[in-house]
């Protein structure tokens, strides 16, 4: 292994790698910037480039430059924009918006920006030490334990949505998973809930329904009532400046960095789970785990709010890249299109690849230690320009938020009719705010509702009915799990309530 | 009757018309060969109706308690005060976004965006012409140069009858 390490180091260090790293960061920060373009597609669009250096060691180190570039970019717009460009950076708004609507912005990106190393260099590590191990655990998680583990993770979300909330929280997330059920499922090659809309067979797309949840209704509020959008934006503009988090904020991190690194990998390692699972599994279990006033400002721009699934979503990515090297499987759409663009540069991923060409595996792990560094050192100084965008005035950042919102919904598909699908969605989850909906569950229960099916029915089918939920135990203790955190909550309030009415009743 | 509790009705309307499609008319389409297969494609939808419809009544007839401290705050957004807000501007601003996905295709990316971007500016209250047009103009070239030449992404720039 020692071995191994020296050969990466005399790789990764050699002038071209050390230029494909700072290229993919600087490319990935950028077009990760733009909501609409997430890592997959900026790697499939890198890839004709990346091929065409020929050096399948070159090319794998740009392109997972570009893969952290992204997910770092993509916060960013998150934070300032409340416009999640990826999924995996959808937790990152939760509280990173409210940061920056406090006129935070610079520290709430100082914030994204040092956990995100943190993430990304702590699971480089654990990346250098676990590898081969993990790759064996990864294998005994079955389909019907995915299945288990995402229905553990909606309702989690659900249960932490606060009191009250609940029942809301879950009524948001069936209509998530509602909405995933549209369109042509690879499963079963039919289309489904078309309508007959020829526009809706490949089902509605991400992206358009990320856009249409968070971007657009915050467009429409700073439109209807104008005091919202001046009180952010003065105290944006004056406290620019203030990059810096204190000493008690930096304390109250460590921990959850330290954390969200480790459990953030290891959930990036299973296959399917990837950086989204990560970072919104990582918020809700460091919000539970949060006491009193802390667990309170969740939600409001609370500093370990943002650095849970900064951290959690880049050692995610990391971990993402386990199963990929070690087994040729990719995990997630991302380290897929990374498969392909291996074997186009004739380099086959896999239990062999360690023993045969170690000089491509330790070059790339050595080369995420640099693009980490890279990315950290190249953000920092350029916050406050980035954090400017908040003191553009709204006659005309208002518009160009709409037009980036469009642009996002557009240029994935290709299609205009997306874009109608875009205003009705966020019309309606303008009406959904009004009310008081929570509108994450709904994402969340988008994104993970086909997997969710998908392996529900995969497992349907290895066991030729529902049998597969007492025959392994660990998915009937995960779905045990599940049922218990929606119920708690509920009981939790109930026993309060009885305990104050006692009170009452006794004076 | 709130408006939470309305948006659970109507909810729980859909759910019985997305059960309807599900339970009802999905399962003639299935080729034989299909049916013999411990799941359907309409399986999980069925599900999903079912526990929309009872988790939609839960909300509909309170029976979850509110936490009861709910101030809300001056700048965070309130229905019941709606006519204080600038819905106009609003309405309009949405009328213009549908303009804009009909006429990306016909007229074409630059000309669309750029009159989205100043009738976004203007129906806002701006009125400084001299801004507005280089901004918007810039803007757009800068979006369609990068989308277009660097990532290789087609936009069509021009409007339909001067060619692709």
């Amino acid at each position: 292994m020692l071995e191994g390490i020296m050969i990466g180091l005399s790789a990764a260090f050699s002038i071209q790698n050390l230029l494909m790293v700072v290229a993919g960061c600087l490319v990935g920060t950028f077009i990760g910037m733009l909501p609409g373009l997430g890592p997959m597609s900026i790697i499939a669009i890198m890839i004709p480039v990346a091929i065409t250096l020929g050096d399948p060691t070159a090319a794998l180190i740009l392109l997972a430059g570009v893969y952290y570039g992204a997910i770092f970019g993509g916060s960013t717009s998150s934070i300032l924009l409340n416009a999640p460009g990826v999924a995996g950076t959808v937790a990152t708004s939760f509280d990173g918006y409210p940061m920056a609507r406090k006129g935070q912005a610079g520290k709430a990106l100082t914030i994204a920006a040092v956990a995100s190393f943190s993430g990304g260099t702590i699971g480089a590590i654990l990346l250098m030490i676990f590898a081969p191990a993990l790759s064996s655990v990864a294998l005994l998680f079955h389909s019907a334990e995915y299945f288990a583990l995402m229905v553990v993770g909606l309702s989690a979300i659900a249960a932490f949505a606060g009191t009250g909330q609940v029942a809301k929280a879950l009524m948001m997330t069936i209509l998530g998973l509602i909405l995933a059920t549209v369109g042509e499922g690879a499963l079963f090659n039919m289309p489904r809930f078309t309508l007959g809309i020829m526009d809706l067979q490949s089902g509605i797309s991400f992206i358009t329904l990320a856009m249409a949840m968070f971007a657009l209704p915050e467009a429409l509020f700073l439109v209807l009532n104008p005091a919202r959008g001046a009180s952010g934006a003065e105290g944006g503009a004056n406290k620019i400046t203030g990059l810096r988090f204190s000493r008690a904020e930096a304390r109250a991190m460590a921990p959850v960095i330290g954390r969200q690194s480790i459990q953030g990998f290891f959930i990036g390692v299973l296959p399917g789970a990837g950086a989204t699972i990560a970072s919104f599994l990582g918020y809700a279990v460091e919000r539970n785990i949060a006491k009193g006033a802390d667990q309170a400002e969740f939600g409001k721009g609370s500093v370990k709010g943002l650095a849970a699934p900064e951290t959690a979503n880049n050692a995610a990515c990391t971990g993402s890249f386990v199963p990929l090297l070690t087994l040729g499987i990719p995990g997630s759409g991302t380290t897929a299109i990374l498969l392909g663009a291996l074997i186009a540069l004739n380099v086959t991923p896999g239990p062999r690849l360690m023993t045969d060409t170690p000089e491509i595996f330790w070059a790339v792990i050595i080369s995420m230690f640099i693009g980490n560094l890279v990315l950290l050192i190249l953000n920092l100084p350029l916050i406050p320009y980035i954090a400017k965008i908040l003191s553009i005035p709204r006659n005309y950042l208002i518009p160009f938020i709409l037009f980036f919102t469009m642009m996002g919904a557009y240029i994935g598909q290709n299609n205009a009719t997306e874009l109608l699908i875009l205003v009705g969605l966020g019309v309606m989850a303008t009406i959904f705010r009004f009310a008081d909906y929570p509108l994450a569950p709904l994402l969340i229960g988008f994104i993970l509702g086909t997997m969710l099916e998908n392996n529900f029915a995969r497992s349907m089918q290895l066991y030729r009915g529902l049998d597969f939920i007492v025959e392994r135990p660990m998915t009937l203790g995960l779905l045990v799990l599940a049922l218990l955190l929606v119920l708690l909550p509920s009981y939790r309030a109930r026993r309060a309530r009885k305990r104050a009415e006692g009170v009452a009743d006794g004076d | 009757m709130a408006l939470d509790r309305w948006i659970a009705l109507i909810f729980i309307a859909f759910c019985c018309i997305y059960g309807y499609l599900a339970y009802f008319t999905m399962d003639d389409l299935l080729p034989p060969f299909m049916q013999r297969n411990p799941v359907w494609p309409s399986t999980f939808p069925k599900v999903l109706t079912v526990l929309g419809i009872v988790v939609g009544l839960v909300v509909l007839l309170g029976l979850e308690k509110p936490s009861g401290d709910e101030q809300p705050s001056a700048t965070d957004i309130n229905y019941r005060r709606l006519h204080e807000y600038k819905l106009g501007q609003a309405l309009m601003l949405l009328a213009l976004m549908v303009l804009y996905a009909l006429a990306l295709r016909p007229a074409g990316f630059l000309i669309s965006t750029t009159v989205f971007l100043i009738g976004g500016s203007a129906i806002l209250g701006e009125r400084k012409w001299y801004v507005m047009l280089p901004v918007a103009m810039i803007a757009t070239g800068f979006v369609w140069y990068l989308v277009q030449q660097v990532l290789g992404i087609f936009l069509r720039p021009y409007p339909f009858f001067m060619g692709t």
